[in-house]
């Protein structure tokens, strides 16, 4: 599954205004996005997922600045450049032809004035001169199918549709542009669960066909473990774990993702106590010193609240093709 | 923080218990909106309409928590907004402490709205892009008389709301405004805001479907802490299930506009009776299952949802449910008591003994029989 790298992002920091004032939201962020994979992005609200996203695309909105790092893009069997350093009229071919995002909210993004049909054959319009009316009539059709939503429905505005089938008329524009690499951030959160399955399920069956990679952002850890082949765990604008999807659910390292697993109430099975994770999020503002998980975590010990734990390899027996920061698991081989 | 494991007690069950004095009640709530049609069309004499509630009971007790479950699009947030009195309806009673009411608009409006709060789904949507935190919360205490006498009072009152939803120390989001708050930020100060009327029945329209776990948790929490302290109706519309077995007392599933199921949380999610149930629940996120996604993403799930402009005659269910029978596609199915636990229904013609004998599941032998008789 996991093939050539097909995004590198290296040492990424974004901050929210300058100066003194800055609010540093993403922090020298290392990730590796590999051609044809789902890659799970997770953590609390706040934690910096939509930053993440919208930075590495350019599409941060003010006062939203990149402060640092490179976002390396390969295209398919072409020269790999630095998505930071292109000029604006670069950038919009590189959005437009390879990148497509599903915003968080999602939903509200339709144009409230303008027929779901028109919404979506503009966009294929765009993407597709060629085809002829009727042929982009149809493809409208043949989404609106492929995420659920019975075709006599192609003639309503936004407002008459319920939010999970906004969500999903996102989803389905997203995926007509054929992109090498899609992000999602929080695309279900409005659908129920067959919906879900059924949408991810035919998500995971595109991306077979056209192998184009994913970068799946969602606070539900457990939909994750499922749908991705990876999964990277934020906290406080840094990855603190990062893990192929079965591993991190069967033995995560980090308490914070220990929490995070903790957390979901179960369907099957005996009712058990959830945990939760206790405390609340970390003012970006005012960050704790050392990890600034500490305050929270049920194991700090004594390098805890001195000193940053780097992200890395960790020496333990099932350390291989995993990261983590924490002093618990410290690191043999960091990364960055 | 932990959500309290105890089970809403079998006793205090919807049907068994002393029962719950009821404060907002349902009876036959519809409601169509009608589609603007082509020219052509407005020779035809029927008017297309999407059908997007249609005959719907539902009560919300004192102290009690009902879960509104079902597929995106059913028609979830249509009751929601029904029963906040947002949209006319079609047809149908709302009764609140038994007396029918119907406010268009207006001082009475603002009267029921003071008793029935309605939080939204989508954070996003509900906060004034240009307004603080602190003028939201302060106009909805305002409005709703809750603001006290003096500044104190008033800084005490926001502090106290903000507080109830985890967003501490209030100084640091009064002054904020919704585009410095994350997404689940928003949606506490959302829900504060509803707090802030003081209702006696909260509508909550997939209140932490933005949130985050730990979050979620805390706010289920705090809406169960609501309904225990202050005797708070709440309805629960999720699309989470497993949400609804920890935190409702009761769950009522909808499927196509219409309930198909409804009983304790505990019963209607560990025998779900329903084939629109049991589908919902074998298609529930279940991390010990990883990689099964290419495999079963064919199967029952994949049925296309109804269109509801033409809801298909009979159970609007039938076109996709395994156990269809001949009299599915013709006869609506009326409320059927299952009989494993007091107040378990189903609207399915399977538990009618007698529809059963007649029809064999699916068999093609049975419809020729039926004919050849
Ligand atoms: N325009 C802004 N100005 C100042 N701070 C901001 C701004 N936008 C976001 N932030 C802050 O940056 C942090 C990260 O926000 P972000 O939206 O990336 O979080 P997230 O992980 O996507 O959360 P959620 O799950 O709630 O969507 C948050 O603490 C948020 O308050
Ligand atoms: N103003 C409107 N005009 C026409 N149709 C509408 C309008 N509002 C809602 N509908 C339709 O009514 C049906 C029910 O919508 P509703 O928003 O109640 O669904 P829901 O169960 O809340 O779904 P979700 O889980 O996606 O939020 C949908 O088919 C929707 O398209
Ligand atoms: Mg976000
Ligand atoms: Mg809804």
């Amino acid at each position: 599954m996991t093939g050539q790298p097909v995004l590198e992002i290296r040492n990424l920091d974004v901050d929210y205004g300058l100066g003194d004032q800055a609010v540093h939201a993403v922090r020298e962020v290392n990730l590796t996005l590999h051609r044809g994979e789902v890659l799970g992005l997770a953590g609390e609200s706040g934690s910096g997922k939509s930053t993440l996203a919208y930075g590495l695309t350019r599409l941060l909105p003010p006062p939203g600045v990149i402060s640092g790092g490179e976002v390396i893009y390969h295209p398919p069997g072409g020269e790999p450049y630095d998505v930071l350093g292109l000029s604006d009229r670069e950038l919009r071919a590189f959005r437009w032809a390879e990148t497509a995002i599903v915003f968080q909210g999602a939903m509200n993004s339709l144009n409230p004035v303008h027929k779901i049909s028109t919404q979506l054959t503009d966009v294929i319009k765009a993407h597709q001169p060629n085809l002829s009316a009727a042929a982009r009539t149809a493809r409208a059709r043949e989404m609106l199918r492929l995420v659920g939503i019975s075709p006599d429905r192609m003639e309503s505005y936004p407002h008459q549709l319920s939010g999970g089938m906004r969500q999903r008329v996102m989803i389905g524009m997203a995926l007509a542009l054929e992109p090498q690499v899609v992000i999602m951030d929080e695309p279900t959160t409005a659908l129920d669960v067959v919906m879900q399955r059924q949408i991810l399920g035919q998500l995971i069956e595109l991306r077979e066909r056209l192998g184009f990679s994913v970068i799946f952002i969602t606070h539900d850890l457990s939909l994750l473990v499922e749908f991705s082949d990876r999964i990277a765990i934020m906290y406080g604008g840094r990855i603190v774990e990062e893990a192929p999807a079965e591993t991190l659910y069967r033995d995560p390292m980090h308490p914070y993702s220990q929490g995070l697993l903790g957390s979901f109430p179960a369907l099957r099975g005996p009712r058990r106590e959830l945990a939760g994770i206790p405390g609340s999020p970390p003012d970006l503002r005012a960050m704790p010193t050392g990890c600034s998980f500490h305050p929270r975590c049920p194991k700090a010990f004594e390098p805890c609240p001195a000193r940053l734990p780097i992200l890395g390899q960790p020496d333990a027996p099932t350390g291989g093709g995993r990261t983590v920061a924490c002093w618990l698991h410290p690191a043999r081989v960091p990364v960055g | 923080m932990t959500l309290s494991n105890s089970a809403p007690a079998p006793a205090a069950g919807p049907a068994s218990g002393p029962a719950t004095e009821v404060v907002l009640e349902a009876v036959g709530l519809t409601k169509h909106f009608p589609v603007r049609r082509k020219l052509r069309d407005l020779f035809t004499r029927e008017h297309a309409a999407v059908h997007a509630v249609d005959d719907v009971n539902l009560v919300l007790r004192r102290g009690h928590v009902t879960a509104l479950v079902g597929e995106s699009g059913s028609g979830k947030s249509t009751v929601a907004r029904l029963l906040a009195q947002l949209y006319p309806r079609t047809g149908g009673d709302i009764l609140l402490h038994g007396d029918a009411v119907t406010v268009k608009g207006g001082r009475r409006f603002r009267a029921y709205a003071r008793r029935v709060q309605m939080i939204f789904q989508d954070p996003f949507a509900s906060l004034n892009p240009v307004h603080t935190v602190r003028y939201h919360l302060t106009r909805a205490l305002k409005i709703h008389g809750n603001a006290g006498r003096t500044a104190d009072d008033l800084e005490r009152a926001l502090a106290d709301l903000l507080g109830r939803v985890s967003l501490t120390p209030p100084e640091r989001y009064l002054e904020k405004f919704p585009h410095e708050l994350s997404g689940g930020q928003r949606q506490r100060v959302a829900i504060a805001r509803a707090l802030g009327a003081n209702p006696e029945a909260l509508l909550a329209d997939e209140p932490v479907s933005m949130l985050d776990v730990s979050i979620r948790l805390g706010v289920l929490n705090l809406l169960r802490d609501l309904k225990e302290r202050l005797n708070l109706a709440i309805l629960y519309i999720t699309h989470d299930i497993a949400s609804a077995r920890y935190f409702a007392d009761e769950t009522m599933v909808m499927y196509a506009g219409r309930m198909v199921e409804g009983g304790e949380s505990e019963t209607v999610t560990q025998n779900p009776a329903h084939p629109y149930t049991r589908l919902l629940i074998e298609s529930a996120p279940d991390p010990d299952r990883i990689s099964g996604l290419t495999a079963d993403t064919g199967d029952r799930g994949n049925g296309e949802p109804p269109s509801l402009i033409n809801p298909p005659a009979g159970c609007r269910f039938n076109p996709r449910c395994p156990n269809v029978m001949p009299r599915c596609t013709v006869d609506l199915p009326p409320r059927i008591e299952i009989g494993d636990r007091p107040g378990h229904w189903a609207a399915c013609w399977l538990y009618d003994p007698a529809t059963v004998a007649a029809q064999q599941p699916g068999s093609a032998a049975a419809a020729t029989e039926e004919a050849a008789r």
